[in-house]
C-alpha cells in the first residue's frame, strides 16, 4: 500500500472524527442551570483549544506519510536543527501554555460553583448515596431535619436516612423521597453522603458533578432555570449496580413546589 | 408335623398381635385444629409508597404506587403477614419434596413473606425485563447472593436450618422479603382478614408462635384433644413508628 493511501486514510479519519465534535452530534442536553453556560463555554475552548492543535497535527502527520510513506522510499531522512530534544522541548512548551491558560481560565468559573457559597436564601436539602440509589431528605413544616442514626437505616423499612422518629421529634416530619424535586429559580444546597461505596452525583442539564465520599458531608449548589425532569446519574463506578443508579430532578414552579411539599408532609 | 403348624401358627398370631398393640411405624395422623386471629393494639406506622423511577419499567406497573410492607394492618385490626406455627411439641418428619415459590415481579418481592420448611426446595423465579440480584441474609444460615438478568432460569437452593431470613436485592433497594424457615409442618400466615388456621394435628400440647418481622414474636401453649378446634388469638402492640 503506498503512502498516499495512508495519508489519505489518517486525513480522513482526523476529519470524520473531528466532525462529530464540531456539529456537537452527540452532546450534553441544554444546559438548564444559572451557572452552567460558564462550564459550557470553558469546555468549548478547551475543545477549540485542544481540537485544533490535534487537527494541525494530524494533518501534518497526513502530509508527511502522504509524501514519505512509500515502501520504496529512497531518499534520506533529514531531522530538525538540533533533533529530537528540540521538538519534545517545543511540544511540551505549547501544550503547558495551552494547560495553564485553561486552568487560569477555567478557575474562575470553577470557583464560582465549588468555591462561592451560595446565597443566604438557598434551600437546603439533604442527599443520601447507597448501591443503587439516590434519596434526598426535606425538613418538612419544622424546617429542622432529623438526626441520622447509621445503625437505624432500613431499606425495607423505606428508613433510608437512619432517622428515630420515636424519639427524635424534628425527624418525624422529614419528608424522604427518591426524586428530587426543587423549584424553578430558587437556590438549592445539597449536603451529600454516602452510605457505602464512593459514589458520584452527575446532573448533565446543571453541568454539575460532585463524587460523594463516604464519612464526608459534601455540600453542593445549583439553581436550575428551566422546568423540567432530568437525568441524575452516578459517575463512580460503585460496584454491579451502577449502571442502573440515577435518580431524577424535576424542576416545577413555586406554587406546584408547594403544593407538592403540602402533599409529602400529609402522608 | 400337625405340631410344626400349630408353632406356626402360634408365632403367626403373636406377632400380628404385638403388631396390632404397638401401633404402625407411621406417624399417626391428626384431625385437631388451632385456629385464631392476629391482631394490633395501639396505632400503626403509616406505610410509605415506594419510587421505583430509577427502574421506570418496573414504576409504570405500580399506579398507584405500592407501600413498604414492615407492617401490613387488613381488616379492622388485623395484622398481615404475620407466620403462626408450631414451634414445640410437633413430631417432625422428612421436609415434604414439593418445592415453595418466590417471585420477583415489578420489582417486588412476592409473596412478601414465604414460609417453607428445613431442606425443603426453594424456586426462586425472576419475572421482570429488568436484572434483579437476591440477597438472603441470614444469621445462621449460608449467606449467598445471585445475579438474574432477564431470562434467567429459577435459583434452586435450600436452607438446613431454621430461621428468619431477611431478602433484599442488591440493585433495588426498596425490594424487601421474608423466607420464614420453619422446623414443622404445620404452619399459616396470617392474610387481610388476620386469621390462621394449623390443621391436621395429633392431640398433644404444643407451643403455638407468633412472628412479625418488626414486632418479634409471641407464644402460647395449647393442648388439644384429639379432633378438637381450638381458637389461639394474638395482639400485637404496635408503635406509630417504623424501626
Amino acid at each position: 500500500m503506498s503512502g498516499k493511501f495512508f495519508g489519505l486514510l489518517v486525513g480522513m479519519i482526523t476529519v470524520v472524527s473531528s466532525a462529530f465534535f464540531v456539529l456537537h452530534t452527540w452532546w450534553l442536553p441544554p444546559d438548564i442551570s444559572r451557572l452552567g453556560h460558564g462550564v459550557d463555554h470553558q469546555l468549548n475552548e478547551t475543545m477549540i483549544g485542544t481540537g485544533l492543535l490535534f487537527i494541525a497535527g494530524q494533518l501534518v502527520l497526513a502530509v508527511f506519510v502522504w509524501i514519505y510513506g512509500s515502501k520504496n522510499e529512497t531518499r534520506k531522512i533529514k531531522f530538525f536543527p538540533g533533533g529530537g530534544a528540540v521538538m519534545v522541548t517545543f511540544a511540551i512548551v505549547i501544550v503547558g501554555i495551552e494547560i495553564l491558560v485553561l486552568t487560569f481560565v477555567g478557575s474562575k468559573v470553577w470557583a464560582s460553583i465549588y468555591i462561592d457559597p451560595p446565597p443566604a436564601n438557598a434551600m437546603q436539602i439533604d442527599v443520601s448515596a447507597e448501591q443503587f440509589a439516590f434519596y434526598f431528605r426535606y425538613p418538612g413544616p419544622d424546617g429542622k431535619f432529623g438526626a441520622t442514626h447509621p445503625e437505624l437505616a432500613n431499606d425495607g423499612n423505606g428508613n433510608f436516612f437512619g432517622l428515630d422518629p420515636m424519639n427524635d421529634v424534628a425527624a418525624r416530619d422529614d419528608i424522604v423521597v427518591a426524586t428530587l424535586t426543587v423549584p424553578v429559580n430558587r437556590p438549592i444546597v445539597l449536603t451529600m453522603h454516602s452510605k457505602d461505596m464512593i459514589h458520584s452525583f452527575y446532573v448533565p442539564a446543571l453541568r454539575l458533578q460532585q463524587d460523594i465520599v463516604p464519612g464526608l458531608t459534601i455540600p453542593v449548589h445549583f439553581t436550575a432555570t428551566k422546568e423540567g425532569r432530568y437525568e441524575i446519574v452516578c459517575t463512580q463506578l460503585c460496584g454491579l449496580g451502577h449502571y442502573n443508579m440515577r435518580a431524577f430532578l424535576d424542576v416545577v414552579s413555586q406554587t406546584d413546589f408547594d403544593q407538592w411539599l403540602k402533599s409529602q408532609s400529609g402522608d | 408335623m400337625q405340631k410344626k403348624y400349630v408353632v406356626l401358627a402360634a408365632l403367626g398370631l403373636a406377632v400380628s398381635s404385638a403388631h396390632v398393640l404397638l401401633g404402625s411405624p407411621a406417624k399417626p395422623a391428626g384431625s385437631a385444629v388451632i385456629t385464631g386471629k392476629v391482631s394490633y393494639s395501639g396505632t400503626p406506622p403509616k406505610m410509605k409508597p415506594i419510587d421505583m423511577s430509577k427502574e421506570p419499567v418496573c414504576a409504570k406497573e405500580h399506579n398507584p404506587p405500592d407501600k413498604t410492607q414492615n407492617v401490613v394492618t387488613g381488616d379492622t385490626d388485623a395484622l398481615q403477614w404475620v407466620v403462626v406455627y408450631i414451634s414445640a411439641g410437633d413430631q417432625g418428619g422428612a421436609a415434604p419434596s414439593a418445592p415453595v415459590r418466590f417471585d420477583q415481579k415489578g420489582c417486588m418481592y412476592l409473596p412478601h413473606v414465604l414460609a417453607m420448611e428445613v431442606d425443603q426446595p426453594l424456586e426462586i423465579y425472576s419475572n421482570d425485563p429488568v436484572a434483579h440480584n437476591i440477597h438472603p441474609m441470614p444469621k445462621i444460615n449460608n449467606e449467598w447472593n445471585k445475579s438474574q438478568p432477564p431470562g434467567s432460569p429459577p435459583i434452586q437452593t435450600k436452607w438446613d436450618k431454621p430461621e428468619f431470613i431477611p431478602v433484599k436485592c442488591n440493585i433495588h433497594p426498596w425490594m424487601h422479603g421474608y423466607f420464614a424457615v420453619l422446623r414443622t409442618s404445620h404452619y399459616d400466615i396470617t392474610g387481610e382478614d388476620g386469621k390462621f388456621s394449623l390443621k391436621g394435628l395429633p392431640p398433644g400440647k404444643y407451643t403455638v408462635t407468633a412472628w412479625q418481622e418488626q414486632y418479634g414474636s409471641q407464644s402460647q401453649e395449647v393442648t388439644i384433644t384429639a379432633g378438637e378446634t381450638k381458637t389461639v388469638n394474638f395482639v400485637f402492640k404496635v408503635l406509630p413508628y417504623s424501626f
